[in-house]
C-alpha cells in the first residue's frame, strides 16, 4: 500500500516539486502551505506521515508539532528545517517528532523515514 | 560622542547575529529548491533511460525555476554584503531611503514570521544624513521587534520617514496593541545606548498609538 503523506512548508515552490518527486515514487502526497491548514487536514484525513517545515509564518514547527501531536498522538511528524541548532531539534524529539532532517533532504533518506513512520501504524493494524 | 562600546558592541553583535541566522536560514531554502529540482532532473534523466520522453516545456519551466532562485539567493547575499559593509565605517553620510529598504528586506522573513504587515512610507525626495547606519538599523530592528508586538489584532505598522527642518522623523504607527505594560520594557537601556551612538531621541505617543524616532541632520 502507498504512504498517504502531508507536506507542509511555506515555501510553494518547494512543495510542488517534492509533491511530484514523491507521487512519482508512488505515494500519495497532500500539501499546506500551513500549520493552521495543516491542521484542518489532519483532523479531516489519516495520514502515515506528516512532513513538516519548521520555521513557517505564524504558527511555527514546534507549536504546530504540539497542536498535532495533541490532536493525533500516533501521528508521525518528520521535521525539516533549513538551520536549527542542535538541541531545538533534541527539544521537538522531546515533543513527538519522528525525525528532524536538514534542508536541502535527501529524497531517498526521507522516504527511508516515511516508510518507517508506516511501520509502527502497520504493526498497530495488525 | 559617546559610543559606550561595551554595550553597543554586544548589541551589534547580537543584532549581526540575528540578522546572519535569518540570512543562512533563507539561504538554505533557496539551495532545497534548487536541490528539488536538480532532484527532479535526475528523474526526468532515469525515465527518459527507460524510453520516457522528456517534455522540452518542462524542462524550460524547472529551468526557470532555478533561475529564480539564484536571483532571490543573489538578492539575499547582496543585502548580506551591504549589512556587513554597514560597520565599515561608524559614522558616515548615508542615503537614508536605501538605508531604510535594506533594513525592511533584512527584517522581511521577521515580519513574515510574526503574521505582521509593514507599511513603508518615504520622503518623496532623497534624504542623505551623517549617522551610525550599522547602529541606526540595530535601533530600528529594536523599535521594528517592540512595535510588531505592539501592533495588536491588527497586525500591520506602518514605518513613516518624515523631513523636518532639523531632523529627520521615523515613526512607527498604527501600535493598536501599545499599553502601558509593554511601555514598562520599552525604550529599555539597550535602545537608550543607541540613541546614545546615533544622538538621537525616541519618543512614545501612547494616545497617539506610535513610537518616533528622531535624527538630526547634523550630527556633532
Amino acid at each position: 500500500m502507498s504512504a498517504k503523506v502531508l507536506i507542509v512548508d511555506d515555501e510553494k515552490d518547494f512543495l510542488e516539486i517534492m509533491a511530484e518527486r514523491m507521487e512519482a515514487r508512488g505515494m500519495e502526497v497532500s500539501t499546506a502551505t500551513s500549520a493552521e491548514k495543516a491542521l484542518k487536514m489532519i483532523l479531516r484525513e489519516s495520514y502515515d506521515a506528516v512532513i513538516m517545515d519548521l520555521m513557517m509564518p505564524e504558527m511555527d514547527g514546534f507549536k504546530a508539532l504540539k497542536l498535532f501531536k495533541e490532536t493525533r498522538p500516533d501521528l508521525q511528524i518528520i521535521l525539516l528545517t533549513a538551520n536549527v541548532p542542535e538541541e531545538k531539534c533534541i527539544e521537538a524529539i522531546k515533543l513527538g517528532a519522528m525525525d528532524v532532517i536538514e534542508k536541502p533532504a535527501d529524497l531517498d533518506l526521507l522516504t527511508q523515514k516515511i516508510e518507517a513512520a508506516k511501520a509502527p501504524l502497520r504493526n498497530k493494524q495488525g | 560622542m559617546d559610543q559606550k562600546p561595551g554595550n553597543t558592541s554586544e548589541m551589534g553583535l547580537q543584532f549581526f547575529g540575528r540578522m546572519s541566522a535569518s540570512i543562512s536560514h533563507e539561504i538554505k531554502n533557496v539551495l532545497a529548491i534548487i536541490n528539488e529540482n536538480a532532484g527532479l532532473l535526475e528523474d526526468f534523466s532515469l525515465m527518459a533511460e527507460r524510453g520516457m520522453p522528456i517534455d522540452p516545456g518542462r524542462l524550460k519551466t524547472m529551468a526557470e525555476k532555478v533561475k529564480l532562485q539564484i536571483s532571490r539567493a543573489d538578492g539575499i547575499i547582496k543585502n548580506m554584503n551591504r549589512l556587513a559593509h554597514s560597520i565599515d565605517e561608524t559614522i558616515t553620510t548615508v542615503d537614508l531611503d536605501q538605508t531604510i529598504e535594506l533594513f525592511m528586506a533584512l527584517t522581511d522573513s521577521f515580519t513574515v514570521m510574526r503574521g505582521v504587515k509593514v507599511d513603508l512610507q518615504l520622503p518623496g525626495s532623497p534624504l542623505t544624513i551623517p549617522t551610525a547606519p550599522f547602529f541606526l538599523m540595530n535601533l530600528l530592528w529594536l523599535c521594528l521587534d517592540f512595535s510588531m508586538s505592539a501592533s495588536g489584532d491588527e497586525k500591520r505598522v506602518e514605518l513613516v520617514v518624515e523631513e523636518t527642518e532639523n531632523s529627520v522623523l521615523i515613526r512607527f504607527r498604527r501600535l493598536a496593541g501599545l499599553s502601558e505594560a509593554l511601555l514598562e520594557t520599552f525604550p529599555s537601556e539597550r535602545e537608550k545606548n543607541l540613541l546614545d551612538v546615533l544622538e538621537a531621541d525616541l519618543t512614545v505617543e501612547h494616545g497617539r498609538e506610535e513610537i518616533a524616532l528622531r535624527l538630526l541632520k547634523n550630527m556633532l
